[in-house]
């Protein structure tokens, strides 16, 4: 039974890393960068569920919809007033603005929410579901945040391969001087991209705080890193693979806690990383990249 | 003036410039003009320089990005402690100066060794996966020195791991970090470590093993073709960075008297890269420069109180976007380098 329950809470907190690995292995398609903020846009979005819930009192479906046009918003501005300008610029000037941006929120949210921790409110007021007469028992968040990944696989992966916007996605990925010679907005696609990801980010947050309901200015960071790791473990740039290396990552997390060491955990999710980096340099369902001469 | 001139001129100003700085400081620490904040900060200074001038070897003479180096700046911190820690108690060796030299000699050796073993599998990956790779190492740097627990007894060392029953004097108690360290570092032994690490990385850098790291930068399938074992010259660049930092490190840890393993993290490794960009990507004195100015500004910000960190990511973000705008770069162009550059440093491209 503990193995069975591990294996839910795996895939829980696995669900949550795969999408917030969306966010960043989107915007590392299309924009080939590493958006370091994107950890901390979630902890935005948590706070703003966490206000709108517990000051406001608005009902939860409000709460939740509140945040994600809030990140939206945020995640567009921040690529249209810190990255854009950059889109010449080396990956590394890059790197350190998403930095200075990733600093910019934790420290705004110190400002407005403080520094003690706050505990997130229950959104949903469902009972635990027990199974194997109560051996099993399993939290409904659990449940709401695999099905929540799911749908959002799903009509992510539909988006992207259906729509024309999708399919401009995949084109300014593949090659952004093309796309753009055939007409494709390239700044519009990636501002496109930077509000989905950021609307992934808020439902993120919902997510990662109804599981582990602590709230602090740097509750984004950690889950940022282990799900960039997560995107990176399945191919940056895929999909599929961020999904993949996000369940992946929790269930190493969680079994490696359980099994092997509870202080290890950490370390045994980025050991496991560099194993397969090593077996395959550009990760799980990463294409590899050919060099010309 | 030709580019081998002037680079011999510009290493010369930076060595002049250093020595007068810390003339003037130690004079100052003497007539005890100097103010408590800045004297406290002097050696902290020194050892960020030193990591500023270490990761520009692996970033920018060698084109890799590293998000751990703090890990190796941690493994020299502990390395430090315990090995001064063990002199002390267990050799009965009282002179501090001797200690701290051996002590920063065997964290930088241990962090050189841990540098070589993972340096053999890193460098085979490119780009954005050596970064990711690197800062894996530092994490899990960081979560092993978390369970690790040393005591000296007698003259022998005891190691623990997730488990603190050790006998004699505990130096390193897991999460807890080192305790009641004896503070011996000095502000003229953080001087010669700053020194001792230009010398060897301006050295290298103009030497030919220097020119075949670069070649291998700039293009490495050139390189390749021109017989340059490329794996040999990044491993050469990484491991003389990750013993620099163990170096300073060691520099670090034995000038604090309580010291967490959670100080190395991700967040440290990040600060120093933003030093090596914000001092110019390759450029060494610029590191120094900005290693120095961003460790004290956060410092001078304090006014700000509650907005200081703040006003340093906005300052960050600003100075990023300003250096890199175009129309600023070629006023900026036009006004100082009226003769082109020949460097061409670039360091890595996007």
């Amino acid at each position: 039974m503990a193995f069975l329950s591990n294996l839910v809470n795996g895939i829980s907190l696995g669900s949550i890393y795969a999408i917030i690995a969306l966010g960043y292995t989107m915007v590392y398609g299309i924009a080939k960068m590493l958006n370091f903020a994107h950890g901390d846009v979630i902890m935005v979005g948590a706070f703003i569920i966490f206000s709108a819930s517990v000051y406001w009192k608005l009902p939860p479906v409000v709460c939740i919809l509140l945040a994600m046009l809030a990140c939206t918003v945020l995640g567009m501005t921040i690529e249209k007033l810190a990255y854009k300008p950059l889109r010449k610029a080396t990956g590394l000037a890059v790197l350190i603005t998403a930095i200075g941006m990733s600093y910019l929120l934790q420290n705004t949210a110190l400002l407005i929410w403080g520094a003690n921790p706050k505990v997130f409110p229950g959104l949903f007021d469902l009972d635990n579901i027990r199974l194997f007469d109560g051996q099993l028992v399993i939290k409904p968040e659990t449940l709401i945040t695999i099905a929540a990944n799911i749908v959002i696989m799903v009509a992510l992966t539909l988006f992207i391969s259906k729509t024309k916007t999708g399919k401009a996605m995949r084109c300014v990925s593949e090659d952004r001087g093309a796309a753009e010679l055939m007409g494709i907005n390239a700044n519009r696609t990636i501002s496109v991209t930077f509000a989905i990801g950021s609307a992934l980010a808020a439902v993120a947050g919902l997510l990662l705080c109804s599981s582990y309901p602590q709230l602090m200015p740097t509750t984004g960071s950690m889950p940022g890193i282990k799900a960039f790791t997560a995107a990176v473990f399945g191919g940056i740039g895929s999909i599929p693979g961020a999904m993949l290396g996000g369940v992946l990552l929790g269930l190493i997390e969680i079994f490696g806690k359980a099994y092997i060491s509870t202080e290890l955990g950490d370390a045994i999710v980025f050991a496991v990383l560099i194993i397969v980096l090593l077996v395959r340099p550009t990760g799980l369902l990463g294409k590899p990249v050919r060099e010309k001469v | 003036m030709n580019t081998k001139k002037k680079r011999f001129m510009i290493n010369l100003i930076t060595y002049a410039v250093l020595a007068v700085v810390f003339v003037v400081l130690t004079i100052m620490i003497n007539n005890k003009t100097i103010s408590r904040t800045l004297k406290g900060m002097l050696i902290p200074i020194c050892s960020w320089i030193v990591m500023a001038i270490s990761l520009n070897l692996v970033v920018g003479i060698s084109g890799e990005l590293s998000l751990g180096h703090a890990g190796f700046m941690g493994i020299g911190a502990f390395s430090g402690i315990i090995v001064s820690g063990w002199l002390l108690n267990g050799m009965q060796m009282e002179d501090p100066t001797l200690r701290l030299v051996i002590s920063l000699v065997a964290g930088g050796l241990i962090a050189g060794i841990f540098g070589a073993l993972i340096g053999i599998p890193v460098l085979r990956l490119r780009g954005d996966y050596l970064a990711i790779v690197t800062l894996a190492f530092g994490e899990i740097i960081k979560n092993i020195m978390n369970c690790v627990y040393v005591s000296v007894d007698g003259q022998a060392l005891n190691f623990g791991f997730l488990n603190g029953n050790l006998p004699g004097t505990l130096l390193l108690n897991g999460p807890m970090g080192a305790v009641k360290v004896k503070t011996i570092a000095t502000f003229t032994a953080g001087f010669v470590l700053i020194i001792f690490s230009l010398i060897v990385v301006l050295n290298l850098v103009n030497s030919r093993s220097g020119r075949a790291i670069m070649a291998a930068r700039d293009n490495r399938i050139a390189a390749e073709a021109m017989g340059i074992n490329i794996t040999k010259y990044k491993m050469m660049a990484f491991v003389t960075a990750s013993v620099l930092a163990g170096m300073a490190g060691a520099l670090y840890g034995l000038s604090m008297a309580t010291l967490l393993p959670t100080k190395f993290s991700f967040n440290e490794s990040i600060n120093v890269l933003v030093f090596v960009v914000l001092g110019g990507i390759g450029n060494i004195p610029g590191s120094i420069i900005s290693a120095t100015a961003l460790t004290i500004l956060p410092e001078k910000l304090r006014f700000l109180q509650n907005y200081r960190m703040l006003a340093y990511a906005v300052l960050l973000i600003l100075v990023m976007l300003l250096s890199n705008n175009p129309l600023l770069k070629s006023l900026w162009r036009r006004l100082i380098h009226r003769e082109k550059d020949e460097d061409g440093k670039e360091g890595i491209r996007a």
